[in-house]
């Protein structure tokens, strides 16, 4: 196992290196010129090349690449061109908040995506199945900006159950987590569905069955385990697709993360900003896939490690 | 006197038996848009205390359905009784709902499947699996249902016990999972075990011992027995009474030894003179050719895999699947490998074929095969394979002339009229029409998709063709027939098999020479007279005394049981397996010495 987890960090630093380079080269060939924005429209062609020279920004892309890394190597993102302060001081201001938004999100998106894939599996072929699968398609495609207004509307401002947005309670909580979990219920509903139909037709079923076990019984301990194999490997994968969410999201609600974060400097061009927040969801999706990995032969016996 | 003459004396000075189950006018049937078809019809039987009976028929014949039936675990809502009794004592089970029927299963009346690798959850230990059986019909303490669970364990005769409690399924073999699945079932004492295709997936000598279980077992506890089998040797050996169906159907029903000696219907007659039988290949000697040059050479033949582990993912041991294996095929010749699951048998058809890198030399058709991109393209030429899954060998979205013309465009062979026209003349060589050419795999039979397996594999005019396992799964009248195709085709086309089956039986009807391997090596080889007829390695009489006869006046010796499981192939690097030289004892029949291989004798 100790063999494996350090396969697996080499690895994840190899990926980070690689993410940190295509990153900096695609903002660097980025034709729109982040000097211009710090300078402001009046500024001189004079002004405007000493800010270019005092952030390093006329050196060679090699060169340019090679100081971030330098940094990178001794825990320094760099600072912000505009809000001039360290990059890593602003990441860990705003990271408690999106994790938060993010377990929140996890827990709605499996609550709803494994109930229903469970029901509809057990009612397969019925108008119950039928319903909760148009529901789930729904779900995977309605984009995140059009859910998150509209249960805004209803439940915020025409209802008035929830705060309209910001941070601080659970009930700002609510609303975020259900937008973001939503896309994702949708495709857990649709694997866990499968999955246990699958799960369902195995021969240790039937075992299960010709002991005399209780419906309740078969369906807890004998094919919930088995099913939700794959579901875990996928919640590795899922914490990427919500670090793309986690910008729309947060913007709707006004909610103080990282993704917010990112999509302020995004707008003004900030790139070690950029940079940063990409870094760190980076590390997140390699986190995210390596706990799966290291949760799963708790399930499954036959993948441990002897 | 034998465990089994026993009984059955028994059973005949007592024919008053308390009856503990009994089947009236039974139908199944599914519903279709067309409407009710019926699956089984009209069947009934009555089953005494501590009876066996035998449900035998062939695939499609209902015999499973009948079995799910009685356990109500008929799949719902599509497949349901329609029409009939099933009594348990008093109680009629068709008329129970499903929540009484858990009261039923498992505890009145038990079954065990047939495939022991798949039929245990893989996420729950042995122990959880037994406890939980246990637990779900008698209240009882933790601590007592384990200690019930171990004494079903040590009941099944299983090594380590209480290890085996703490283990998962995939830490087990096939017959050590059959042995668990049998503790399960007999753990509360059942009035009924049903035993569906018990012993089918497992190797011979395992399916003697797990056989030889079951009738110790019932013999102690009384237990009824429905054992459902398509296997007439072991309906032999077992039963008490015989029940033989065809689609749906019970053609014949009385006494095994009735049935055995004196069919009274057609269908049951053509069954048993399909069933093939030992002792009839060894007499008549093969006719030596040896004069040609082999079709096939192999010498010292090694194939291992590499098992890697550590930080850096350095090879630590290696699979000695094939250690040291030399033959040769002669021109016209059937060359049968037969060994049971593991002795590497397969993985020899493979390298072969070119399908996995192998050390030693291998020559077909006076080529070497040395695993080069053209030399792939040359050897498959020479040696075609057939496979044991016709099904799964067979592409479901071509047509099959397309299938069977598919070498002939690899190679590029002919225009697409004249491979058209050879498509065509194939089909009739195997038994097929012109009409069949445009259907889709799955419009066939079993037995018609193994022949378009062989149309294809003879599309080439190999010199030599490798059957692995080609006629295990398919039925005994099926199976017949295709064997009769295989011998035909070899007269016509001059071709020679490998042949590679785990059956004996088969191997005895169709080889001319035979090897037996365990455990990666050749233990012994020689024609067929030789090793059928006068068998010297013990492991080889051990296969040859295993196989189920199908004549229920046969007296079995009992099988001496193995204190062990068959070793590991996997060593660690730089400890190979030793090498067993083949001793002459006469006239080509070839075998080790065994004082020093670690088989008991």
């Amino acid at each position: 196992m100790t063999a494996y987890l350090i396969r697996r960090l080499v690895q994840a630093v190899l990926i980070l290196l690689g993410v940190s380079l295509i990153t900096f080269f695609l903002l660097y060939a980025l034709p729109a010129d982040p000097v211009r924005q710090i300078a402001g429209r009046s500024a001189t062609a004079e002004t405007v090349e000493n800010i270019r020279r005092q952030l390093g920004l006329d050196q060679p892309f090699v060169v340019q690449y090679w100081r971030y890394l330098t940094g990178l190597v001794q825990g320094d993102l760099g600072r912000s061109y505009l809000q001039k302060t360290d990059v890593s001081t602003l990441i860990a201001a705003r990271l408690p908040a999106t994790l938060l938004l993010m377990a929140g999100a996890i827990f709605c998106e499996l609550m709803l995506g494994l109930t229903m894939g469970i029901i509809a599996a057990l009612r397969r072929g019925t108008t119950t199945d039928n319903a909760l699968m148009i529901t789930s398609f729904i779900g995977v495609s309605a984009p995140q900006f059009v859910v998150g207004l509209l249960l805004l509307y209803v439940f915020a401002v025409k209802l008035g159950w929830f705060p309209i947005g910001g941070y601080g309670t659970f009930a700002h909580m609510v609303l975020p987590s259900i937008t973001l979990g939503i896309l994702g219920s949708g495709w857990y509903s649709r694997m866990m569905r499968s999955s246990m139909i699958d799960v369902l037709r195995q021969d240790y079923i039937r075992t299960a069955r010709a002991k005399g076990l209780s419906r309740r019984r078969i369906l807890l301990r004998h094919a919930l385990p088995n099913a939700i194999l794959p579901i875990v490997a996928m919640i590795g994968i899922d914490i990427g697709i919500f670090m793309g969410g986690i910008v729309v999201v947060e913007s709707v609600f006004g909610w103080p993360g990282i993704g917010q974060l990112a999509w302020q400097a995004i707008q003004r061009v900030d790139i070690p900003i950029i940079m940063g927040v990409t870094l760190v969801s980076a590390c997140a999706i390699v986190l995210g896939n390596l706990l799966a990995d290291v949760v799963t032969p708790f399930i499954d016996p036959r993948i441990r490690v002897r | 006197m034998t465990a089994l003459a026993e009984k059955r004396s028994g059973a005949m000075a007592a024919p008053e038996q308390e009856t503990v189950l009994s089947v009236e006018g039974l139908t199944i049937s599914v519903r279709t848009e067309a409407g009710l078809r019926p699956l089984v019809s009209d069947m009934s039987f009555t089953l005494g205390r501590g009876q066996t009976l035998a449900i035998a028929g062939e695939s499609g014949s209902g015999k499973s359905i009948t079995s799910l039936a009685i356990m109500g675990l008929l799949p719902p809502p599509a497949v349901r009784v329609t029409g009939g009794r099933i009594l348990l004592g008093q109680t009629d089970l068709t008329a129970l709902n499903d929540e009484a029927m858990q009261d039923i299963r498992g505890n009145r009346i038990a079954m065990i499947f047939q495939e022991p690798m798949t039929s245990l959850n893989p996420v729950m230990t042995i122990g959880r699996q037994l406890t939980e059986a246990i637990e779900a019909h008698e209240s009882m303490s933790a601590v007592e249902a384990r200690s019930r669970a171990l004494d079903a364990l040590r009941a099944v005769r299983i090594s380590e016990p209480e290890r085996r409690l703490r283990q998962y399924p995939h830490e087990l073999s096939g017959g050590m999972r059959q042995r668990v699945m049998i503790a399960m079932a007999l753990a509360l004492r059942p009035d009924v075990l049903i035993a569906d295709e018990p012993t089918t997936a497992l190797d011979v000598t395992v399916q003697r011992e797990v056989l030889d279980l079951l009738r110790d077992l019932q013999r102690d506890l009384g237990t009824a027995i429905i054992l459902i089998t398509h296997d007439m040797g072991v309906v032999a050996e077992m039963a008490d009474h015989v029940i033989v169906m065809q689609s749906g159907r019970m053609v014949e029903q009385g006494s095994v030894e009735q049935v055995f000696a004196a069919p009274a219907e057609d269908y049951t007659r053509a069954l048993l003179a399909a069933v093939p039988r030992m002792g009839r290949g060894a007499a008549t000697p093969a006719a030596p050719r040896a004069s040609q040059p082999p079709v096939a050479r192999l010498s010292d033949v090694e194939v291992t895999f590499d098992l890697r582990s550590g930080l850096l993912g350095r090879v630590t041991h290696h699979v000695h699947a094939v250690a040291g294996v030399s033959f040769d095929i002669r021109k016209g010749e059937t060359f049968a490998l037969v060994g049971e699951s593991g002795c590497g048998k397969s993985t020899i058809a493979r390298a072969m074929a070119g399908l996995v890198p192998f050390r030693g030399g291998i020559e077909i058709g006076g080529k070497r095969v040395d695993g080069t991109r053209a030399d792939l393209l040359a050897t498959r030429r020479e040696a075609q394979l057939v496979f044991q899954d016709p099904m799964a060998a067979l592409d479901p979205r071509m047509r099959v002339g397309d299938l069977v013309a598919e070498p002939l465009v690899i190679h590029r062979i002919g225009t697409p009229e004249s491979r058209r026209a050879k498509v065509f003349d194939l089909f009739e060589r195997v038994g097929l029409t012109r009409e069949h050419v445009d259907r889709y795999p799955h419009e066939f039979s079993g037995g018609q998709r193994q022949r378009i397996c062989i149309a294809r594999a003879l599309a080439l005019d190999p010199k030599l063709i490798i059957a692995d396992e080609s006629v295990s799964a398919l039925d005994v009248s099926v199976q017949a027939r295709v064997l009769d195709l295989l011998k035909s085709l070899k007269d016509e086309f001059g071709v020679s098999y490998l042949f590679i089956s785990h059956d004996m039986a088969v191997v005895e009807n169709i080889a001319d020479r035979v090897a037996v391997m365990y455990l990666g090596q050749i233990v012994e080889m020689g024609s067929r007279a030789q090793v059928f007829g006068s068998p010297i390695h013990p492991y080889t009489r051990r296969l040859i005394d295993a196989v189920p006869v199908p004549d229920p006046r046969h007296q079995r010796k009992p099988l001496e049981r193995l204190a062990t499981e068959v070793p590991s192939p996997v060593r660690r690097v730089g400890d190979s397996p030793a090498r067993l030289p083949l001793r002459n004892v006469g006239d080509g029949h070839l075998v080790v010495d065994w004082q020093q291989d670690g088989i008991p004798t």
